[in-house]
């Protein structure tokens, strides 16, 4: 057999969270769309919406889904599409630092409030 | 047999195969993932302005009147449209729901003309046409 042992384990777990943080941003989307038409119009009802405890625990972690469940998915493409192993690493490294900042960044939008 | 297998290609040339439907609605899958990665930058910032202050809720409405950006956000509103709908036909698959040749097609069909449709009815009302 011809096996490449770094590639081993992270199949099925990252088929996996690719599935369940699918479902979490999708019932995400469907909480906005009961939940946005029920807030005040203009900055002051969005806002409080936003800071809603509930509204802020489901957004934080839609948040770490989306990152999560964008670094399978980049990560996927970049391995099917770059094969030079250089800039297949550069490009992997690059995509999970702007994923964590951008993790960090938009919680903090909605953490302070 | 043994002929035959021997006799497949080991890689698959984009510019000479020619996708089916299905094919063709998937790769749309990876354009709108990366799209929708590659603009979330500008997306996070939109929502910073969103929340930060009664002001910059003013900017906010100031930036996404840019025809620019809204050509950006039609995009990708359509990106997460079709992204979404394929993701949901995705796990429909996956727990052996519509895995026959003709449902496969069929929904794949359903995939690509619903986001597109849903595209046109939110992106009217992003375009300010009601």
């Amino acid at each position: 057999m011809n096996r490449i042992v770094v590639g081993a384990h992270y199949g099925l777990k990252d088929w996996l969270v690719q599935r369940v943080t699918a479902v979490v941003m999708a019932l995400y989307t469907l909480l906005m769309i009961v939940a946005v038409p029920t807030a005040a119009g203009g900055y002051d009802g969005w806002r409080a919406l936003m800071s809603h405890g509930l509204i802020r625990f489901a957004s934080f972690v839609f948040i770490v889904c989306l990152c999560y469940h964008a670094w399978v998915g980049v990560r996927d493409i970049w391995m099917d599409y770059v094969k030079p192993t250089a800039v297949r690493l550069i490009l992997h490294a690059l995509t999970l630092l702007a994923l964590v900042g951008y993790a960090g960044w938009a919680t903090q939008i909605i953490w302070r409030l | 047999m043994t002929e035959i297998i021997k006799r497949r290609p080991k890689y698959l040339n984009l510019v000479e195969i020619k996708l089916p439907l299905a094919g063709f609605a998937s790769i749309l899958h990876r354009v709108s993932g990366i799209g929708l990665f590659l603009m979330l930058p500008l997306l996070i910032w939109l929502l910073q302005l969103s929340l930060a202050s009664a002001e910059s809720f003013e900017t906010l409405s100031a930036v996404v009147a840019h025809p620019l950006v809204k050509l950006i956000l039609l995009g990708l509103l359509w990106a997460f449209l079709h992204h979404f709908c394929m993701g949901i036909r995705i796990l429909l698959i996956d727990v052996q729901i519509g895995v026959e040749k003709e449902q496969a097609r069929a929904s794949a069909k359903a995939v690509l003309a619903v986001s597109l449709a849903l595209t046109a009815v939110l992106g009217l009302k992003l375009l300010g046409a009601y």
